[in-house]
């Protein structure tokens, strides 16, 4: 372990040096994400799902959708619930058993940020008042790790929502019953998109890789809507931002925000 | 969420079977070796619907440390299923199934791997399977031998594995999951074909004993299929032809 700190410190060194100069260790602008390769209905079986690249982090997202029991409070309203993972063989590093803080950190900012952009139309998702309900359950994994998972779990989680097909239930009896054949789209009312940026030193940078993530100094996950509003944000990492450095991460990331939801969007069409 | 079509014929009169295959045919089968950055070695399956990524990792350190034994490298194996993998959501944490299974896949791979060369270290194998259709374990130890190769780790053998089984009072080689579920015997064969070696062996389901023995022999044919795919999936990674 030894050795491989001296190896961050020195590209630590490195990467701070180059962002003296504006530039970035992999030769990207400052707010320049990597580039985002997706593919729809990766696994046909599950209703919808989406493998998703940026650069060299590759995450796979399955939606699954099933009839289920409302909440008691909640029974006006269908269930969407969103869960990540590390694979163990996307990094050496990642152990099996139960989820580690910054994992757990990962699934609940990645869910919130689509949660709170109320994306997915729950209140179209009820089978029966206070009885039953359709759940909506997308869950991501980690395939390949290189710097912020945060957006990569993001992006897949959307497109596969954006892609999902809806089954259709009915009351019978008292029981919920598949009706044969009848699919639709999952009701969605907004694409939410979430850039995390990465401060280093003084400088700001969006989409870290993994060298720049294992350098930062302090982070922030800004997600935005279809309409240009914020809906959620967490920040981490133990520096802190100005209030101007919050404003400008808000800018960047509604900006760089609207041009990836382009890219989730044509490969939404793409897949019809 | 039954759903299955209770006349569904496995086997006509024509000896065709329910997805179109001849009685002594895999599914297609598609294997690569390598396309993960951080594994030291990896392979990607797709053994009919069946969509497999194995990573390997080491010989390295093991944590903890007690497990580490001073005579030998030892092997791990976590086979895993994503929670939608199959058709009804399976809960995110390891079943019991799954543990069972990984156990019997790191006993199929031992034989093959020259553990003894590692002493004091681990080799982690893990089996993610991201769209299950009947045939995972054996899709799964196929995909684990190519990445265990693709890691560089010294081997004996790789280890090919396909299952055969009983539909309709014939026996089949590679069951599918309608065959799984409504045929009458299903055996997951694993073997070395170069050292002539059976490593992963089951049985549910009722055979006479010729039919056992026949079961056997189509299963380890099976695997002498796979093995050239596996051979073939090393080539083009190592050697050319299209790899990345």
């Amino acid at each position: 372990m030894t050795s491989v700190s001296v190896i961050d410190q020195l590209k630590k060194t490195q990467i701070l040096e180059l962002l003296e100069q504006g530039k970035r260790i992999d030769g990207r602008a400052l707010d320049e994400p990597r580039e985002i390769k997706i593919e729809i209905n990766a696994i046909p079986k599950a209703n919808g799902s989406a493998r998703v690249r940026l650069g060299d982090s590759e995450v796979l997202c399955g939606v699954k959708i099933q009839p289920d029991r409302p909440f008691p409070d909640m029974g006006d309203k269908g269930i969407f619930m969103c869960t990540a993972e590390l694979l163990p063989l996307s990094h050496s590093t990642v152990e099996t058993g139960p989820p580690q803080a910054p994992v757990i950190e990962l699934a609940r900012v990645v869910d919130r940020g689509i949660r709170e952009s109320h994306m997915v139309d729950v209140s179209q998702l009820v089978i029966e008042k206070d009885k039953f309900v359709v759940g909506v359950f997308a869950d991501i994994v980690v395939i390949d790790y290189d710097g912020n998972l945060f957006d990569a779990c993001s992006y897949s989680a959307t497109a596969a929502l954006l892609t999902s097909k809806t089954p259709k239930w009915t009351m019978v009896d008292d029981n919920v019953t598949l009706v044969d054949g009848e699919e639709s789209p999952l009701p969605t009312t907004t694409i939410p998109v979430s850039v995390t940026m990465g401060k280093i030193g003084n400088h700001i940078i969006v989409d870290p890789n993994g060298d720049e993530w294992a350098s930062m100094d302090a982070r922030v996950t800004i997600t935005s809507d279809s309409d240009g509003n914020i809906v959620a944000l967490q920040k981490g990492g133990s520096d802190g931002f100005t209030l101007e450095e919050i404003h400008q991460c808000g800018d960047t990331a509604v900006r760089v925000g609207a041009k990836i939801r382009e890219i989730i969007k044509e490969a939404q069409k793409g897949s019809q | 969420m039954g759903g299955r079509d209770a006349k569904m014929v496995l086997l006509d009169e024509n000896g065709v079977r329910c997805d179109g295959r001849k009685i002594d045919e895999t599914r297609r089968i598609m294997i690569k070796a390598g396309g993960l950055k951080n594994a030291d070695g990896s392979a990607y399956i797709e053994f009919g619907d069946n969509k497999i990524l194995v990573g390997v990792f080491g010989p390295r350190d093991v944590h903890p440390k007690h497990m580490s034994n001073t005579d030998t490298g030892i092997l791990r194996v976590r086979y895993h299923m994503e929670p939608f993998s199959v058709d009804e959501r399976k809960r995110p944490a390891p079943s019991r199934r799954e543990i069972e299974i990984s156990k019997v896949i790191k006993e199929a791979l031992e034989p093959a791997v020259m553990l003894e060369k590692f002493p004091r270290t681990a080799v982690d194998v893990f089996i993610e399977v991201l769209q299950a259709d009947g045939g995972t374990r054996c899709a799964a130890l196929t995909a684990a031998s190519v990445a265990l190769a693709d890691a560089g780790i010294p081997m004996r053998d790789m280890v090919a594995a396909v299952a055969s089984g009983k539909v309709a009072d014939t026996i089949i080689l590679d069951v599918n999951n309608e065959e799984d579920q409504a045929g009458q015997a299903d055996m997951p064969v694993g073997y070395m074909p170069s050292l002539e070696k059976i490593t992963l062996l089951q049985l549910d389901g009722v055979l006479t004993p010729e039919e056992y023995e026949k079961c056997v022999q189509v299963g380890v044919d099976g695997c002498k299929q796979v093995y050239e795919l596996q051979k073939k999936a090393l080539k083009d990674k190592y050697f050319g032809n299209g790899g990345d």
